[in-house]
């Protein structure tokens, strides 16, 4: 493990020379900016890659070629359409609570960036590391619905009131299976820490550790962040055949683009987390008594394994959405209470049990 | 105890069918991909007889078309698009009046590509061509004469023999 290089000691280097010049106070406070201006990087350019993958992803779904005119093979696609939401007018919506109206998409991007920021990208990089970072991620990422919830009722339109509501319903009912089957990965590592999460899984990524509890948590978990993501066949907040555009109907410009970014983002963090939780994070793929085998997949980089495993979720997250039709919201419900919901919490007993012999 | 087990087994059923669901779509992520490059591939693909993108009258290479110029194509274009302009020649060999094609207008400005004429043409003298750019930047421009300068009615086999 020793020789994986750890971008830890960067970190170090930049904390002591700023120490050094500006001292204790100051150097925390260039920090605090330095670190929040990294991940708004992050965040954006993940989010532009990730549309252009989507949407080619998407059209190979469909036997097409997807954007393929600006740059070589489309990639500045995304960055064309950036620009024209910049561009665009914010248009005032008479009758709308305007304060609720504005603040929406901030409080929607707000959550989705604070989960971004707890997640282990590299080995040595994360920014937020509690002793309760599961708990923490569960509670932040929840947060959106608040804005969704704002953005439906202020915008005065019965598109975005419907598309709200469902998407309340919808969030929090799925919010408990999401929980529940962390909470099994949890019962397995006995911390909430993620940092002691990845290490644990060291000799052996928790998905085969764990046996069978362990892959029925994997699958529910990435069925419920599915639909926590308002995506594929969960797409009951946004429905454009029904509500044009569910919650973010009356959205203009730079807000609709923040409501974009934090959908796609989500999508990326819901990946992540399964990624981190159930397959290792950036941790390499490490099997015990195979010494030659762990050390060469030591020298592939940790963000590489990072990054290829939450590509791995995605992917599989555009399959399901490109595979089964739309759920009726009944239909949603009903998979969540009477399905999802007793398999996790049998899941849970099962790991708990598999834990303590 | 019945409704455990019906409860359990519509699960399986359903993970079963969702995963059948799954393979076909990925069969159809790889299948080719079926979309036109069109300014690539301009000029390299050939569309089927089906594809009706301008009318043309086919001439052969003595500059000889098959329209008689008997107008059933203009009677039959509910656009009034066809416009075919004949004169009577006395023929020198049966001393009988004859219609001789002087010009074949055809407007594809108002051509709503329905095929009625050249599903009526007894003669097959007009057919479609896949030349579909035919883009111009006024609409004088798109009333066509489809008859080559010159051409005339091509003189039937059977009649040569005689
Ligand atoms: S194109 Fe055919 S139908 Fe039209 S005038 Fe000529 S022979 Fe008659
Ligand atoms: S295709 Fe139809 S509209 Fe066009 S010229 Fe022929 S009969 Fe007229």
């Amino acid at each position: 493990m020793q020789q994986m290089i750890s971008l830890q000691d960067l970190t170090l280097w930049i904390d002591e020379f700023l120490r050094n010049l500006f001292g204790g106070t100051w150097a925390l406070l260039i920090e605090f900016v330095l670190i929040g201006l990294a991940l708004l990087v992050a965040y954006a350019v993940l989010a532009l890659f990730l549309i252009y993958a989507e949407r080619k992803i998407c059209a190979f779904f469909q036997c097409r070629i997807g954007p393929n005119r600006v740059g070589i093979w489309g990639i500045f696609q995304s960055t064309a359409d950036m620009i024209k939401i910049l561009l665009k007018e914010l248009i005032r919506i008479n009758r709308a609570d305007h304060f609720l109206f504005r603040i929406a998409s901030f409080i929607v991007i707000i959550g989705s960036i604070c989960t971004f920021a707890a997640l282990p990208f590299a080995k040595g990089i994360q920014v937020l590391d509690f002793n309760i970072g599961v708990f923490y991620i569960l509670a932040i990422s929840s947060l959106g619905v608040v804005g969704i919830l704002m953005a439906g009722w202020s915008s005065n339109s019965k598109y975005t009131m419907i598309g709200a509501m469902r998407s309340g319903a919808q969030l929090l009912s799925y919010e408990l299976s999401c929980g529940l089957s962390l909470l099994a990965v949890v019962v397995l590592a006995g911390t909430m820490q993620v940092s002691q999460i990845v290490e644990q899984q060291s000799d052996l990524w928790f998905i085969f550790k764990g046996h069978i509890p362990a892959c029925i948590a994997f699958v529910t978990y990435l069925i419920a962040g599915h639909a926590e993501t308002n995506r594929g066949p969960f797409d009951l907040p946004e429905a454009e055949s029904e509500l044009t555009a569910g919650y973010h109907t009356e959205y203009s410009g730079i807000q609709f683009g923040f409501f974009y970014l934090a959908e796609y983002l989500n999508m990326f963090i819901i990946a992540a987390i399964a990624a981190t939780m159930f397959l290792g994070g950036w941790m390499p793929l490490h099997i015990p008594g195979w010494e030659s085998f762990n050390k060469v997949m030591d020298y592939i980089p940790s963000f590489v394994w990072f990054f290829g495993k939450t590509g791995f979720c995605i992917f599989l997250a555009l399959w399901v959405r490109w595979s089964f039709p739309r759920l009726r919201i009944d239909q949603l419900l009903n998979l969540e209470w009477k399905i999802l919901m007793p398999i996790c919490l049998i899941n849970l007993l099962l790991m708990s049990v598999a834990v303590i012999f | 105890m019945k409704a455990l087990y019906n409860y359990i087994k519509n699960i399986v059923i359903g993970i079963y069918q969702l995963m059948q669901g799954m393979y076909i779509s990925m069969l159809n992520m790889l299948r080719p991909k079926v979309t036109e490059q069109y300014p690539e591939n301009r000029g390299k693909k050939q569309y089927g007889e089906w594809f009706r993108a301008m009318l043309v009258m086919p001439h052969d290479v003595e500059n000889h078309h098959r329209c008689t110029a008997c107008g059933i194509c203009m009677n039959s274009c509910p656009n009034g698009t066809i416009k075919v302009e004949s004169n009577m020649i006395k023929d020198e060999t049966t001393g009988k009046d004859k219609r001789v094609l002087n010009r074949y207008l055809y407007d594809l400005g108002s051509c709503t590509f329905c095929a009625l004429c050249t599903q009526n043409c007894p003669f097959h003298a007009i057919e479609w061509s896949n030349d579909f750019e035919n883009t111009v930047f006024n609409c004088q421009k798109l009333v066509l004469k489809l008859n080559k300068e010159g051409s005339s009615l091509m003189v039937k086999k059977t009649e040569n023999k005689e």
